[in-house]
């Protein structure tokens, strides 16, 4: 059966994982190659590497990295942050990644997603949309640059049109759930998830297993995302996935 | 030398990184002399069926069927292994190597396409490519059409119905998934073929 995904993020800056997860025996725990193969070792379905660096100096090192991190790790792996054209996309394959995911640029210039999938194939093309709701009713707008614009598009009718211009999956972040733990925005998701034929990926708002499973059975999302939860009482990614398994949620099991 | 053909189709830098990770001497070529040349050929294969028509334009398509003329080992991957059959229904323009009966077709509408993620393998044991590799084994799937279950299938998948995740004759490979992003049991596909 096809399982659900479980994919670990890691937000990057200047080479360094910032939002911390505990894991034991490494060697240095800020560092995203070392951090990309422990989750993958602990039954993490994917990687997502969030580049949130704002500086455009700083891109020499995220290819660096990307490097690093890719030459360990044999399952999905996919980068964002800062890519805008086509060029960056690229080099960043180059550096290994299997997909890459657009948010501002996409917004700004639809035609990249086109020019991306083109290219490379639509499979490795994840549009992110952030998302934040307005006004109470079932709407919510999209956002870009880390949150702080908003692009004045629903994410719903965002969300179709990217498909349609070839992206191959949706990251759907629910802004107001973004690092609260209390769980995923299920509504926001399932709007999406419903409105699309692409997989949607959920993310913001993972506080435990429980989560997870909400997500998936009234949510309908495809994949689910988490960067912080392993705060949360899971040190490892694989007590995770035995539990939302444990609820009747297929998921790859053993890793 | 194992050459990993490059017809301009997508990213072949994952194959690459799996065959370096277990030891293999491989190059990305697009250069039909140096795929005469293999000691195994690898196709890679992402996006849509139209795009292998760049391997008949290119002298590739001959250099292929020439090495598996002389049983040199070949590995399709994903579109690459779509490409081994008659036809797709993704592009019917679009001719196939035909070393393989049948033709690809879409996933009916009751399930989501394209079928994304970790799906799980039936396994028939006699297979040398899967050696080693256990029915229920997890694999990384990303694809929009899919192969039929034929006489050469050693590997179903379910999804909206059975279809071929791994197809193998004689020195002839194919899978439907990707086992360089497979984890561990991929890498151990890759080196079955390595090994031949």
């Amino acid at each position: 059966m096809l399982t659900k995904r479980i994919i670990a993020c890691l937000d990057v800056d200047g080479g360094r994982v910032v939002k911390g997860v505990q894991f034991e025996n490494l060697r240095d725990a800020g560092d995203p190659a070392e951090l990309a193969k422990a989750h993958s070792a602990s039954g993490a379905d994917e990687i997502v590497l969030l580049d949130i660096s704002a500086a455009h100096e700083r891109r020499a090192t995220l290819l660096d990295t990307v490097r690093r991190a890719a030459r360990q790790l044999f399952i999905p792996f996919t980068v964002g942050g800062g890519i805008r054209t086509l060029e960056d996309a690229a080099a960043v394959f180059s550096a290994g990644a299997d997909k890459i995911s657009i948010n501002s640029a996409a917004l700004a210039d639809p035609s990249l997603i086109t020019r991306i999938a083109e290219r490379f194939g639509s499979q490795a093309v994840v549009v992110a949309i952030d998302a934040k709701s307005i006004g109470g009713a079932a709407q919510w707008e999209s956002f870009t640059h880390g949150g702080r614009t908003a692009a004045g598009r629903d994410a719903i009718v965002w969300a179709r049109e990217a498909e349609s211009r070839g992206a191959g999956e949706i990251l759907l972040t629910s802004m107001d759930r973004d690092g609260t733990g209390i769980g995923f925005d299920c509504e926001l998701t399932r709007a999406v998830a419903d409105a699309v034929r692409i997989p949607v990926i959920a993310s913001g708002g993972a506080g435990g297993a429980q989560h997870f499973v909400e997500v998936f059975r009234e949510g309908h999302a495809d994949a689910a995302l988490a960067a912080s939860i392993f705060h949360y009482g899971f040190s490892r990614l694989v007590d995770l996935k035995q539990e939302i398994g444990s609820q009747g949620i297929p998921v790859r099991w053993p890793c | 030398m194992i050459a990993i053909v490059d017809y301009g189709a997508g990213n072949l830098v994952s194959v690459k990184k799996a065959l370096d990770w277990l030891g293999q001497e491989c190059a990305i070529t697009s250069d039909p002399g140096q795929v005469a040349t293999a000691s195994k050929v690898l196709l890679p294969g992402v996006g849509h069926f139209a795009s292998t028509a760049a391997l008949a334009c290119t002298g590739l398509q001959s250099a292929i069927a020439d090495s598996i003329g002389r049983a040199i080992p070949f590995l399709g991957i994903c579109v690459g292994m779509q490409w081994m059959f008659e036809r797709s229904q993704e592009s019917p323009e679009t001719l196939g190597l035909g070393v393989l009966d049948g033709e690809c077709e879409r996933f009916p509408a009751t399930v989501k396409s394209p079928h994304v993620g970790w799906n799980q393998l039936e396994v028939d044991g006699s297979s040398r490519l899967l050696r080693g590799v256990p029915s229920g084994s997890y694999v990384y799937f990303t694809h929009s059409f899919r192969a039929p279950v034929t006489g050469t299938t050693v590997a179903c998948c379910e999804y909206g119905g059975r279809f071929s995740a791994a197809v193998e004759r004689d020195h002839l490979f194919g899978v439907q998934f990707h086992p360089e992003k497979s984890g561990e049991i991929g890498l151990q596909m890759l080196g079955n073929f390595c090994a031949l």
